[in-house]
């Protein structure tokens, strides 16, 4: 534990690339297997859950620090963050009680054995037992040990590095080139010290027989598109609203793999997921019914064992179009929203903007909402299907987001590095005499703006509720969004899609907010069906 | 009945004995517990200080002012009130200040801590029937790791920096916590640079008897300095300027009770965070409530609610100590950059806002500008 305790804090303490794969590879190359594993399924941001529920953890550690509940909140209220809050009050290690019964901790136990230990927990219902585990592991955890394994604890451990830094620090140990080790650890969770031993091997495993590819991520597009160059040299789709996966059909079987890398195989017979269904490990067939799915496929990154991705996109495509025009897929239909006509588990083809020239494909893109898709994207037709946010074959060009003026209405603190501020905002406008809550936004404002906004929040709070306050309505922001939908969950009885501060118009008082009725006018219930152009 | 001590527009007064206790703004006779700006303003016509914080307190006031002392044990009757002065252990000469009228016992402790530090005297409590006590730090999250512990950190983050050639820039507050790290680190492991706001501090240190360690300033004109190999100890209003690029490339570290909190560590910006504070933690400040035998507390400064509450439940009477500063400030605020390191100036911080902030800028440009050379 303390070998992982000290890596954590010390990709915690640094912001230098280097120091941060240095000292990952440094933990992958001395860690033992079991915990090598254990930490890389933590590090890749895997789920976790909780071991303990929080009421107990919170009055055991009350308990142990020899300190009133509602002090301990105090203290939770002045950190913002749970696991820090309990390592900081408890007392040293050799002032904590052990009851007698307890099972003694070893000093060193290592990170898998931890794991094991809280997995084993889940299933202990007897409050003693859980506060005699809890006393007994405090009692061989220092306070820097503590945070991370209270983390471990609460399901909430989560370590600011990115998947690229930590294949990069594998790939040294592995002695293989960065992108190899990306492709060996797509999809991976904890799979114990042997599947950790071949996933630094020099030598490829057929263990990762299903394995997906790194996904390839467009970038948003910041210039005008007719300066990417000859409209021949780009192809153009819709981007659906949906989420991103990639099929594997290998020898060894099939496989669902989403974006955020998670085998998604069981929750969609054949394969695709929508929204509500990802997530959900098994999918009831009203579910199915209620929430059809289909799978359009954009590109072939391999094909009879070969891998394509370096292949330039024109010839993927037209390799593509062969093997899904011989299994029948046709180009996919726009097709309205909660549409019941939506044949579950369809394979589509993603249909290409044939528009000439750059004015065409803008004039297509500018229909995109009412198409019920957010936009075109564009691909080189001679780009390798690359790896990660590379910057220049493929784009995002999606709508300008609606915008409307907001009036700040709630405000409650934010977590981790914003604890103690309130950066939390809802936002309501007017309907008649009255400001009704529309959306609830965080993002977009300046660390010395949200201090402000923070200090202005505490100084006209009208009421509170528990972390929510209530304020007199003043500041008025300008938020984006990319949609309106139907909603019970606000009094507006519609909600923002991806609201987001654009800016705090301080040249606006609040009677300058926007209504409802302009929103209401947004909202659609179903796209029109139209033919691509 | 009146109380001995009452707070008024400009601070803790004493009325029987006609003086104020660290006031906010000009009196005629002002008791300091110790010579941070927000406790020791000029423009007094009397001072009455411990008798080893006096060059402190007049490098601090400048010119100006008669500045009277007191040793300990000794005591004074000011308009037959007794008042003397009983180590605090914040800083060089911090006191807290003993008021005796009538058979009452009022105890003011200002700033203190219960570690020991070899830069001042050790806190001594002080039995008294109302205390008036600080809470920077009231809450059980503040527990302080053990001096010596943060020294050899200190130390062993120097060393690395000059393993990469790195200069070991600390920021601290110039009065007190500055002096403390000198004498806390190893000074065999390289030079010691401190800037300008705190070399006029070591030598009032050094000519009140404090021994430290040999600590260079910075020549008017210098271009280059320490060749990655020096610590240098600076005040946080140092960061980020001019004057750092004297030392080439740097590992920037602050040294202070906030450091506790990971937030704060990461929202100021620095390499490292060094928890080392010149007030109480939470069990200092319990011990510290709990021998001084008070029957009645009041609290000032930081968590005053919480650490108020918490004595109560334990039997006192205890209240928050009203003063001229209302409003909330959270941790988000006290760690500004902008900000003192220590918690010293945070303290007045977090019952100001932005009038505390105010008050401190107003303060401190002084100490900003003999640093800021060439």
């Amino acid at each position: 534990m303390k070998a992982f305790a000290d890596l954590y804090w010390q990709l915690d303490g640094t912001t230098s690339i280097t120091e941060k794969v240095a000292a990952l590879r440094d933990y992958f190359r001395s860690a033992p297997a079991a915990d090598a594993a254990c930490a890389l399924a933590v590090l890749a941001g895997g789920r976790q859950s909780r071991a303990v529920p929080l009421p107990l953890l919170r009055r055991e550690a009350a308990a142990a620090a020899a300190i009133p509940l509602w002090l301990l909140e105090e203290c939770y209220a002045q950190t913002g963050d749970l696991a820090e809050t309990l390592a900081l009050v408890l007392p040293p290690a050799d002032e904590i009680a052990v009851p007698a019964a307890a099972a003694l901790v070893p000093a060193d136990l290592g990170l898998a054995a931890h794991v094991e230990r809280l997995r084993d927990l889940r299933n202990e219902k007897d409050e003693e037992a859980i506060g005699a585990f809890l006393r007994a592991t405090w009692r061989v955890l220092a306070p820097r040990e503590r945070i991370v394994w209270h983390k471990l604890l609460t399901g909430g451990c989560r370590v600011g590095v990115s998947r690229t830094l930590v294949a990069r620090a594998l790939a040294e140990v592995a002695g293989i080139e960065p992108a190899a080790m990306m492709t060996r650890l797509v999809g991976r969770g904890d799979e114990g010290a042997e599947a950790f031993s071949r996933l630094i091997s020099p030598v490829a495993s057929a263990a990762d027989d299903l394995r997906p590819y790194p996904f390839f991520l467009a970038a948003a597009l910041d210039v005008p598109a007719a300066g990417l160059g000859a409209v021949g040299d780009w192809q153009a789709e819709w981007k659906w609203d949906g989420i991103r996966a990639q099929v594997v059909v290998r020898s060894a079987g099939v496989a669902l793999w989403t974006r955020g890398e998670d085998l998604a195989t069981e929750a969609f017979p054949p394969f695709a997921t929508l929204q509500r269904r990802s997530g959900r490990k098994r999918v009831t067939k009203g579910l199915l019914a209620e929430v059809p799915c289909v799978f359009v496929a954009y590109d072939l990154v391999e094909e009879g064992g070969d891998d394509l991705r370096a292949l330039p996109l024109g010839e993927r495509r037209a390799r593509l179009e062969r093997l899904l025009g011989g299994a029948g897929a046709t180009d996919a239909p726009f097709l309205p929203e909660g549409d019941e006509a939506v044949a579950t588990g369809r394979l589509f083809l993603s249909p290409l903007l044939a528009a000439p020239d750059w004015a065409g494909r803008a004039a297509a893109r500018a229909l995109a909402r009412d198409r019920g898709v957010e936009g075109l994207i564009l691909k080189r037709r001679a780009s390798p299907y690359g790896s990660g946010r590379t910057r220049g074959d493929g784009w995002k060009w999606k709508i300008e987001p609606l915008e409307i003026d907001a009036v700040l209405l709630y405000a409650q603190a934010g977590h981790g590095r914003r604890a103690g501020l309130h950066t939390d905002y809802t936002l309501g406008v007017w309907e008649g005499e009255e400001l009704v809550t529309v959306a609830k936004a965080y993002s977009g404002l300046s660390d010395a703006e949200i201090v402000e906004v923070d200090r202005i929040v505490r100084a006209t709070t009208r009421q509170r509720h528990g972390p929510v306050r209530i304020v007199e309505p003043s500041l008025v922001f300008q938020i984006a969004f990319e949609g309106v939908a139907p909603s019970q969950r606000h009094k507006a009885k519609l909600a923002l899609r991806f609201p987001r501060i654009v800016r705090w118009r301080r040249d606006k008082g609040i009677a300058d907010a926007g209504r409802l009725d302009d929103l209401r006018r947004l909202c659609r219930t179903a796209a029109p069906t139209e033919a691509v152009p | 009945m009146h109380d001995l001590v009452e707070v008024t527009d400009a601070g803790l007064y004493c009325a029987a004995g006609d003086f104020h206790v660290d006031p906010w703004r000009r009196v005629p006779r002002a008791v300091i517990t110790h010579a941070h700006a927000d406790h020791a303003r000029p423009g007094c016509d009397r001072y009455l200080c411990s008798a080893d914080g006096r060059l402190v307190l007049r490098t601090r006031l400048g010119p100006g002012g008669v500045i009277d002392c007191l040793r300990p044990g000794e005591s004074l009757s000011i308009n037959g009130v007794r008042v003397s002065l009983v180590p605090a252990g914040h800083v060089l000469g911090s006191a807290q200040v003993r008021i005796e009228h009538r058979g009452v016992v009022w105890v003011i402790t200002g700033d203190y801590k219960t570690a020991p530090d070899p830069t001042c005297a050790p806190f001594q409590p002080a039995e008294c029937d109302v205390l008036v006590t600080e809470s920077t730090f009231g809450l059980p999250i503040y527990r302080w790791p053990d001096a010596a512990t943060i020294g050899a950190e200190i130390d062993a983050w120097w060393r690395a920096n000059q393993v990469e050639g790195k200069a070991s820039v600390l920021f601290a507050y110039a009065l007190g916590k500055a002096q403390r790290l000198a004498a806390l680190v190893d000074p065999s492991i390289g030079p010691i640079v401190a800037h300008g706001a705190v070399t006029k501090l070591v030598r009032a240190y050094r000519d009140s008897g404090v021994r430290l360690p040999p600590i260079d300033g910075v020549p008017p004109g210098a271009r280059k300095v320490g060749h990655g190999r020096v610590l240098v100890i600076a005040p946080p209003s140092a960061a980020g300027s001019r004057w750092l690029r004297l030392f080439g490339p740097v590992s920037t570290a602050a040294a202070s009770g906030w450091m506790q909190l990971r937030g704060v560590r990461r929202r100021r910006g620095f390499d490292r965070g060094f928890v080392l504070s010149d007030h109480a933690d939470f069990p200092g400040l319990v011990a510290a409530v709990e021998a001084s035998r008070a029957k009645r507390v009041l609290v000032t400064h930081g968590s005053t609610e919480a650490f108020a509450r918490f004595l109560r439940e334990r039997g006192l009477d205890a209240s928050v100590l009203p003063t001229r500063f209302f409003g909330e400030t959270p941790p988000g605020e006290t760690a500004q950059p902008e900000d003192d390191a220590d918690g010293t100036g945070d303290s007045i911080a977090d019952n100001a806002g932005a009038d505390g902030a105010g008050t401190r800028a107003a303060a401190e440009p002084a100490d900003d500008a003999a640093g800021a050379l060439p």
